[in-house]
């Protein structure tokens, strides 16, 4: 680890000041004091945000929920709202991580944790994400957990969230503050970038901004699943993962939200499989289309090219169980 | 005094006439208390405060030799004192019981990954960012070998491993059914908790290591060695072990590296490995290619076994995963035919995990038998019970105990193993395909020199003391039992001294050989403490029962404490004799387990599993059934998630973190039964016990593979079963 100088934020000033100046935010710590360890990240400062008042969970005016930055994954997944309204969210929290991991990882953090990718971690390995123009080791190597969709030759690697997965297909709002103390919101989807010639660069956030909150719109009656397909039990990154809200009148599809996990550099939405199946009856057929949609430009690089039929399954099965279609 | 036994001849079942009532029971490990709560210390926790700090710099070229270390540079960071490149580093860890200096000299660089500096400093934060950006140049030799099926690898045979018996070519083709099949296993990590540690310190000539290893008295010489002196001037300490399962057997990298860094700074030197480096720089399970043929007549009754393995480790080094172990003894059959081939290989040294040989051998042999019943039409369990052999199949020798027919029976009644669907995807809960698996379970039996003091002091308390180790398997508890027991005084007054060179040289935890050994050791110093109490007595031993301190002799009581007026002490020492060699001896087991894989990702969960095992006389039944748990739940790991990835492109290990090297966590861990047999085998020891930490994981891993056959009609014979290889077979949707 190379020495830092350590900050405590008081206000939300001091965070977008420090951060502008290079700093880096600290929230769990969970994902950058590892990088840290590994010299992936080198920051010569971090600055520590835990002591703002960015905790809590509210309901807004619109009937939805904010979610501040500093909300654990635990306390996030346990509450009562979570729970009822917006249960693929609780889902995908719980099935992320491990206990102890969520009791200090935060909703901030968790958007902002960076690809699981082996070389990434391996500052002795060429790497286009880690430091630009040497390469990517993995297109050719141990890949079995990238990504198949959204990549670029130069870079392969996919986003580990679970939450954020659910958070894209709930259509979230990311309520960021810019060092000049101006708030902003942000599409969960337009936060992350595809990796096209600069993989450094995965998000659309400024030098200086924080994360302050989640926003959830109003929720939506739909039947959710979160369904996680992994090596192990728990405490494995998702190979494939599906959010889905869907919801069946009249024989015919009426509300249907899907976002994929494992599978892109960034939780992955393609509102042209929603628009497939709205306003259809429920078939294998019409599943089978919509994972043609998915996976029309899926790429895999060997060691991932199983994630294609997996994610055609998955994805079968979700809709089929929450349209109650027998396979 | 010294109680010498070297087992020559069967023993009698002295144990089953002391009246102490220890032995055998279920006791909770001793050190328990003391590891939850922290005063258990592991290496990486002693030392005052003044030491220094080591990290081991690592080579990132797969083979080549290292021209210069920046050393002005490094030196130059904050809190570095010393960059040590002493040739006496070791390159390799050293194979259990080498007993002498391992492959030293960090300058040629045999693979990636291997040590190749280590810089000191006064923080571990500190070195390691040294470490980590030291600027290393290296003459870069093109030749490395990083895939062991590469036909390129140079391959040795060694010739006694190449073994024909009758003639298998023409059995295979006589045969009514016969299996013909490959199968591979993934390298492995033992991934104990307690990464790789040593502290070391030096007093004028003579140097103490404070390390995590498990055969004390073989790593003390292996450090002597390594560093040029006499054995007289060193001292190995290991009191706590936080698992070693065969990765600390000998000494690792960082022990020599800490003992040269304390020399030359004149101070205390820990070195600690990082997870990574513990992945990168310790023993490796080897991975395996395996043929297996079996040819059997219309009963099912085997007529010829093949067994060819290739399996790989570095240039020169002695050890190479003895995959046939078991199929040599277990099934009866004529004709017979193995082949051991060494691919070498620039890949991290390949040593001793958890039963080297039978723990990857059987996934393959009890996967054949599966294929071999279900190809024949016959019951798995019936299909074992019909070839179990009534001498050695292959040497003129006979069994010291057999009880493999009566775990099979047993495990398959106390299962449910008749209410098995044998057709393969029959049986369904929603979206889950549900199957059943079994398979036998051998593991060959081994004595070891030991010795063992035992003190029994004049207030009728005792002391055990020898450098024998408890890596987390039981050690302090069963010692105590047996001293209890011999000496008819309960346990709270029995102390028990471990890991310490200074104490009599035990046989090291290793290959299940360290109960039976050192237990056996205690064993014979109590008997003499015996013979001292009746001398006192002026009786004969055979007349003594002592039960919580109190001697019936004759129809009198007497109290120990009493009779005694000063501290009785001996030293048991035992050794391995013809019994070794006259006959064979082994531990067997059945293993059953039930799966459910999902039919539309593959994913496979287990359900629940049962093995029935027997072991001789079982000192413990608690921790004996935790060893059969803990090798079960690792057969769970072989079976399904456990991997260690090589880029073939450099060797170099991608997945070198806990995160990636998936072993079982808690939800991947079923309801779990192990059942011991009631038996004693009088050849294995004087306690007539054998070795249990490595039976439970022999096989395990195959009834799950079985079971997923079962389950889905899908043969995954490429370890580990994960989605994507089951998914391959599932039915389209
Ligand atoms: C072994 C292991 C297994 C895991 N398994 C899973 C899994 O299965 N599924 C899953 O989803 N996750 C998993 N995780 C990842 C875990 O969820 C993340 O590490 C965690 O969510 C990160 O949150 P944090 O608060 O600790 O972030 P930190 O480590 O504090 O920060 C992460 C990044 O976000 C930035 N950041 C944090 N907060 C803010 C903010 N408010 N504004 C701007 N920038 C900010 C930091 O600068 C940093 O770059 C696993 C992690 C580990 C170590
Ligand atoms: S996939 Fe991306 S993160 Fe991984 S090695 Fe390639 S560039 Fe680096």
């Amino acid at each position: 680890m190379k020495s830092f100088e350590y900050a405590r934020a008081e206000t939300r000033l001091d965070a977008t000041t420090d951060a502008r100046n290079g700093a880096a935010i600290i929230a769990g710590g969970t994902n950058l004091l590892d990088l840290m360890k590994l010299e992936v990240m080198t920051p010569q400062s971090i600055v520590d945000i835990n002591r703002l008042d960015l905790g809590t969970i509210d309901v807004t005016e619109e009937g939805g929920l904010r979610i501040g930055a500093l909300v654990t994954n635990s306390d996030l997944a346990g509450h009562s709202t979570v729970k009822r309204d917006y249960e693929v969210l609780s889902r995908a929290l719980l099935a992320g991580a491990s206990a102890q991991l969520r009791n200090k990882a935060t909703t901030g953090g968790n958007l902002l944790q960076r690809t699981r990718c082996g070389y990434f971690y391996d500052t002795a390995m060429p790497c286009n994400k880690r430091a630009p123009g040497t390469g990517c080791q993995a297109k050719e190597g141990f890949n079995r957990s990238l990504a198949v969709l959204g990549t670029s030759e130069h870079c392969i690697a996919s986003h580990p969230s679970d939450m954020a997965v659910a958070m894209m297909a709930l259509n979230a709002i990311v309520e960021v503050e810019g060092h000049d103390g101006t708030s902003r919101q942000i599409a969960l989807n337009d936060l992350y970038c595809l990796p096209g010639t600069t993989p450094d660069i995965e998000t659309t956030l400024q030098p200086g901004d924080l994360i302050t909150a989640v926003r959830l719109p109003k929720p939506v009656e739909a039947s959710q699943i979160y369904r996680k397909v992994r090596d192990r039990s728990s405490y494995a990154f998702a190979l494939v993962s599906i959010a889905a809200l869907v919801k069946v009148e009249d024989g015919k599809i009426s509300t249907a939200a899907l976002a994929f996990g494992g599978l892109a550099p960034k939780p992955w939405r393609n509102s042209e499989i929603e628009a497939e199946l709205m306003g259809k009856a429920p078939s294998n057929a019409l599943f089978d289309r919509a994972a043609d949609i998915l996976l029309t430009d899926a790429q895999g690089y060997g060691e991932n090219d199983f994630k294609i039929p997996l994610a055609r399954r998955t994805l079968k099965a979700v809709l089929s169980t929450l349209t109650e279609v027998s396979q | 005094m010294t109680a010498h036994l070297k087992m020559n001849e069967s023993q009698p079942p002295v144990l089953d006439e002391m009246a102490q009532g220890v032995i055998g029971t279920p006791t909770p490990r001793r050190d328990g208390p003391l590891k939850v709560t922290g005063q258990a210390t592991y290496a990486a926790e002693v030392g005052d405060g003044t030491e220094a700090v080591g990290m081991l710099v690592r080579a990132t070229i797969a083979k080549g030799r290292v021209t210069s270390i920046d050393e002005t540079a490094t030196l130059a960071l904050p809190g570095v004192l010393t960059i040590i490149t002493d040739e006496r580093m070791l390159r390799n860890p050293a194979q259990g019981g080498a007993n002498e200096a391992p492959v030293q000299g960090p300058r040629d660089v045999a693979y990636f990954g291997q040590p190749i500096a280590l810089v000191v400093a006064e923080t571990f934060e500190h070195a390691r960012h040294a470490a980590q950006n030291i600027s290393v140049t290296y003459e870069i030799l093109p030749d490395a070998i990083t895939d062991f099926l590469d036909g390129d690898a140079p391959i040795e045979r060694p010739a006694a491993k190449q073994i024909e018996q009758g003639d298998i070519e023409s059995a295979m083709r006589d045969a009514a059914f016969s299996v013909d099949a490959t199968y591979t296993t993934p390298s492995q990590n033992s991934a104990a908790m307690e990464p790789h540690a040593s502290i070391a310190w030096w007093d004028g000539e003579k140097v103490t290591l404070h390390s995590s290893l498990q055969m004390l008295k073989f790593n003390r010489n292996e450090l002597a060695d390594s560093l040029g002196i006499d054995p007289e001037n060193v001292r190995v300490l290991a009191p706590y072990v936080g698992g070693g399962f065969g990765s600390k057997l000998g000494l690792a990298p960082e022990a020599v590296a800490a003992a040269l860094a304390a020399k030359e700074l004149g101070r205390p030197v820990r070195v600690v490995m990082t997870r990574p480096q513990v992945f990168e720089t310790t023993m490796r399970r080897s991975a395996t290619h395996q043929r297996l043929r079996l040819a059997a007549n219309e009963q099912g009754e085997l007529t010829a076994i093949g067994h060819d393995a290739l399996v790989s480790n570095l240039p020169g080094e002695a050890f190479s995963e003895p995959v046939a172990l078991a199929t040599h003894f277990l099934y009866a059959g004529k004709n017979r035919s193995y082949s051991h081939q060494i691919a070498r290989v620039n890949l991290t040294c390949a040593g001793s995990m958890r039963a080297p040989g039978e723990a990857v051998g059987m996934l393959a042999l009890e996967n054949a038998m599966d294929e071999l019943a279900h190809d024949a039409g016959i019951d798995p369990v019936e299909l074992r019970l019909r070839n179990i052999p009534e001498d050695h199949p292959e040497k003129d020798k006979k069994f010291s105990s057999h009880c493999l027919a009566d775990c099979l029976t047993t495990g398959a009644k106390r299962f449910g193993w008749e209410k098995r669907n044998p057709t393969p995807g029959a049986v369904r809960e929603g979206e889950w395909l549900i199957g059943v698996g079994m398979s036998s379970a051998a593991r060959g039996n081994i004595l070891h020199e030991a010795k063992a003091r035992v003190i029994l002091h004049s207030d009728a308390t005792v002391s055990v003391e020898t450098d024998m180790t408890d890596i987390g398997t039981g050690t302090y508890t069963i010692l105590a039992q047996i001293a209890g027991e011999m000496l008819g005084l309960p346990l709270d007054r029995i102390e028990v001294k471990l890991g310490d060179t200074d104490f009599p040289p035990a046989a090291g935890s290793g290959g299940s050989w360290g109960a039976g050994s050192t237990g056996s050791a205690v064993f014979l110093a109590c008997q003499t403490l015996r013979s001292e109490i009746a001398d006192l007595l002026g009786t004969d031993p055979a007349e003594l029962t002592i039960k919580d301190g109190s001697i019936i002799s004759g129809n009198v009581q007497h109290e120990l404490a009493q009779l005694l007026t000063r501290d009785l002490s001996a030293i048991g020492h035992i050794e391995p004799g013809k019994t070794s060699d006259e006959v064979e001896q082994a531990t067997f087991g059945a293993h059953f387990a039930e799966v459910a894989v999902n039919a539309v990702t593959g994913e496979t969960r287990v359900r629940r599993m049962l093995g029935v095992f027997s072991a001789g006389r079982i000192l413990n039944m608690q921790t004996a059934r935790s060893q059969c748990h803990g090798g079960m739940i690792f057969g769970i790991g072989s079976a399904l998630t456990e991997e260690l990835v090589h880029d073939l492109r450099d060797g170099h290990i991608v997945n070198h973190n806990l995160a990636e090297y998936h072993v079982p966590v808690n939800l991947d861990v079923p309801q779990i039964d192990a059942v011991f047999l009631e038996e004693r085998d009088s050849w294995a020891n004087p306690m007539q016990s054998k070795g249990v930490g490595e039976l439970g994981i022999s096989g395990a891993g195959a009834a799950i593979t079985n079971a997923i056959f079962n389950a889905t009609g899908v043969r995954v014979r490429d370890y580990p079963a994960t989605l994507d290889k089951v998914l391959k077979g599932l039915p389209e949707m």
